[in-house]
């Protein structure tokens, strides 16, 4: 079975003066299912490894294999629609509209996949039940609370039913009540199957995950459970 | 040199390597998850609409500037043309179709006869002329006009009235009205008649109401016969007040020279051809020597109008225009900046560079396509206004309106640019890590 990520020596260099290595000799394997967290100090090039995962950025050297597609082969319209078909983002600062009800941020995932209208309302709820939000469906996001918010945040990264759910801090903002709340969340769509990569700095969010690796100096090791 | 000639084909090249059916690295190029992202049209409505209406207050006011700069031009375009119309509106038919011919000063001077007699004649044959006829204000040398034969110092009955020789053409071309009686026709001329018609003015200070007694009047020491009294005439108001007696008996009695002038009556639009076929017509020999009056060109009146009350007011919307484009150039740039992580979650669930620019573009041509429509409804409603306050009536060039909206969206379009720029160019990265 073709693994939902696959870095092979993966490298990048940032065009500064001199060069800076932020990412060196990279190899990670994600299989469907597989929940991981990638943990690490600030400025160890966790975020590097977000961007290049997520295809918002690019990589120098080595390959990068999402779903057995070679992202350095796309071109950027190519990994646009990559990253909205294939990804859904869940960030620490939620990124929800604030001027839209919580249905229409979680249908805002739609917006750029040329998908129908029909329907479209009922698959983001059906995304938000998913979530355990139907209640809030037309709340605006300025009136729930941070755990409520990353919910929606989360309803809207499953819509479409991505192959990766990439999570970059997801319980940065949150307190530990919620914290834990968000996490049980992220158990249950992995023990429904959903492949989940997520970004911390917090051990005690990461040790929740199945694999945990470590990224320092750009250089990553994986830390047996 | 030779490294920069080279390096758009090599691009090129990278390209289509990228895009070709067979990748290198055997990727399974139908994958719909490669398929490029994009967005319905009701989607990128949508988008752009939300975003107008995100924080409608400041749209209005961003949309303000170019509301007033549009309005102002619409507004400046149509009262223009109103004014003008009204302008025009005012050579009536009336001045717009008279023309008359003098001899000149210095031509007169000279032993010559200058006018000819047959000038109604002559000029009757022209296309365009409707009526013509000569009028010489006669030399009376201190004779005087009475109604009575009777002197009476102390109270006199004889006055210094005007007598004026007409040919018989001169009351058409005149437009006159008659109270009563007739008017002098050819053979009263021919045959040299002592008769006379009256102006009103005339008529009154002599006294003289009604014909049908068969009243008479001296001029000096000549009696003539009161055949009509004219009720009024619409040009030469000299007429009014004088007594007009035939040509031929001025001629006969008067020894007249040669007519004062000729006054013609045009077809409406045909004052100026005529004008300048008159000296040719009458004088082939000197045309120069007459000297043509005619209602000056109403195109050049409009022309001078237009120069005089348009460049102010066009030049201030064209400024207000620019400083609504200013407005909102700067409004969408301080919107990109505020949303960069929208703009960051936007690159994240799929949208390429192009399609935050796109967004971005279609919200300030918006702006400005809405305030080119309210500005044309503004505009409109000022030349509207104006025209109901002067009593005039309201004049626009049709496409103005619409051509309103047209300039507004591309302005918006021109000062959306940078500003979407600057949104596409921002890394999603960092975009999403601004927070908010």
């Amino acid at each position: 079975m073709t693994p939902v990520i696959e870095l092979t020596d993966l490298g990048k260099q940032f065009d500064t003066d001199p060069p800076v290595d932020a990412l060196a000799d990279v190899n990670l394997r994600v299989d469907s299912g597989d929940w991981l967290a990638i943990v690490g100090p600030s400025g160890s090039g966790k975020s590097t490894l977000l961007n290049i995962i997520g295809c918002l950025d690019s990589h120098s050297t080595g390959s990068y294999r999402f779903d057995g597609i070679e992202v350095a082969d796309l071109s950027d319209r190519q990994r646009a629609g990559l990253r909205c078909r294939g990804i859904g983002f869940v960030f620490q600062s939620f990124h929800l509209l604030s001027q839209r009800s919580v249905t229409e941020n979680v249908m805002l995932s739609e917006v750029y996949r040329k998908a129908p209208w029909r329907d479209r309302k009922a698959r983001a709820e059906e995304a938000l039940e998913k979530v355990g939000l139907q209640h809030r469906a037309t709340f605006m996001p300025t009136r729930l609370s941070g755990g409520e918010r990353q919910r929606v945040a989360i309803a809207r990264a499953l819509m479409g039913s991505p192959r990766l759910l990439l999570c970059d801090e997801p319980t940065g903002n949150l307190d530990s009540a919620t914290t834990g709340a968000v996490l049980e969340l992220f158990a249950e769509l992995n023990r429904q199957g959903m492949t989940i990569v997520m970004i911390t700095h917090e051990h005690d969010v990461a040790d929740r995950a199945g694999r945990k690796v470590r990224i320092v100096d750009g250089r990553l090791t994986e830390t047996p459970l | 040199m030779r490294k920069d000639v080279l390096a758009a084909p090599i691009r090129a090249v990278r390209r289509l390597r990228r895009r070709g059916p067979t990748s290198t690295n055997g990727n399974p190029i139908d994958s719909p998850l490669v398929r490029p992202s994009g967005m319905g049209p009701r989607d990128l409505v949508n988008e752009a609409v939300a975003g107008l209406f995100a924080r409608p207050g400041r749209t209005i006011l961003t949309v303000l500037g170019t509301v007033i700069g549009l309005a102002a031009l619409v507004a400046t375009l149509g009262l223009s043309r109103t004014a003008g119309n009204r302008i025009v509106g005012r050579f009536d038919e009336l001045a717009a179709t008279e023309v008359v011919v003098t001899p000149k000063p210095s031509a007169a001077s000279s032993a010559t006869q200058t006018l000819p007699w047959d000038a109604p004649e002559r000029l009757s044959r022209l296309n365009g002329v409707v009526a013509v006829g000569n009028m010489t204000i006669l030399k009376l040398d201190g004779r005087l006009v009475a109604s009575s034969v009777i002197s009476d110092p102390q109270n006199p009955t004889a006055f210094k009235l005007t007598v004026a020789a007409a040919s018989p053409g001169l009351f058409a071309a005149v437009r006159a009205d008659l109270n009563t009686g007739r008017i002098l026709d050819a053979g009263d001329s021919n045959r040299s008649e002592r008769v006379a018609v009256l102006g009103p003015t005339a008529a009154q200070r002599l006294g003289i109401t009604r014909i049908d007694q068969l009243p008479a009047i001296t001029i000096g020491d000549d009696i003539y016969l009161v055949i009509g009294i004219l009720d009024g005439v619409a040009r030469q108001a000299d007429l009014l007040g004088a007594v007009i007696i035939p040509e031929g008996t001025a001629r006969t009695y008067y020894r007249l020279d040669s007519p004062g002038q000729v006054v013609i009556e045009t077809a409406i639009g045909a004052a100026q051809l005529i004008s300048g076929q008159v000296p040719n017509a009458l004088r082939p020999d000197n045309p120069r020597s007459l000297k043509v009056v005619s209602p000056p060109e109403p195109q050049r009146v409009r022309d001078n109008v237009k120069n005089d009350l348009n460049l102010l007011f066009l030049i201030l919307g064209a400024v207000s225009l620019l400083v609504g484009a200013i407005g909102i150039a700067n409004v969408t740039l301080v919107s990109v900046i505020e949303r960069t992580g929208e703009i960051g979650l936007r690159r994240a669930i799929g949208a390429s560079r192009r399609h935050i620019a796109q967004q971005f573009l279609i919200e300030s041509s918006a702006m400005g396509f809405v305030g080119g429509v309210l500005g044309a409804s503004l505009g409109t409603l000022v030349v509207v206004g104006v025209s109901a306050y002067q009593s005039w009536t309201p004049v626009l060039d049709p496409g103005v309106p619409f051509l309103a909206p047209v300039i507004g969206g591309l302005t918006g379009l021109v000062s959306g640019a940078y500003p979407a720029i600057r949104a596409s160019r921002l890394a999603p990265v960092d975009a999403l890590r601004s927070g908010t």
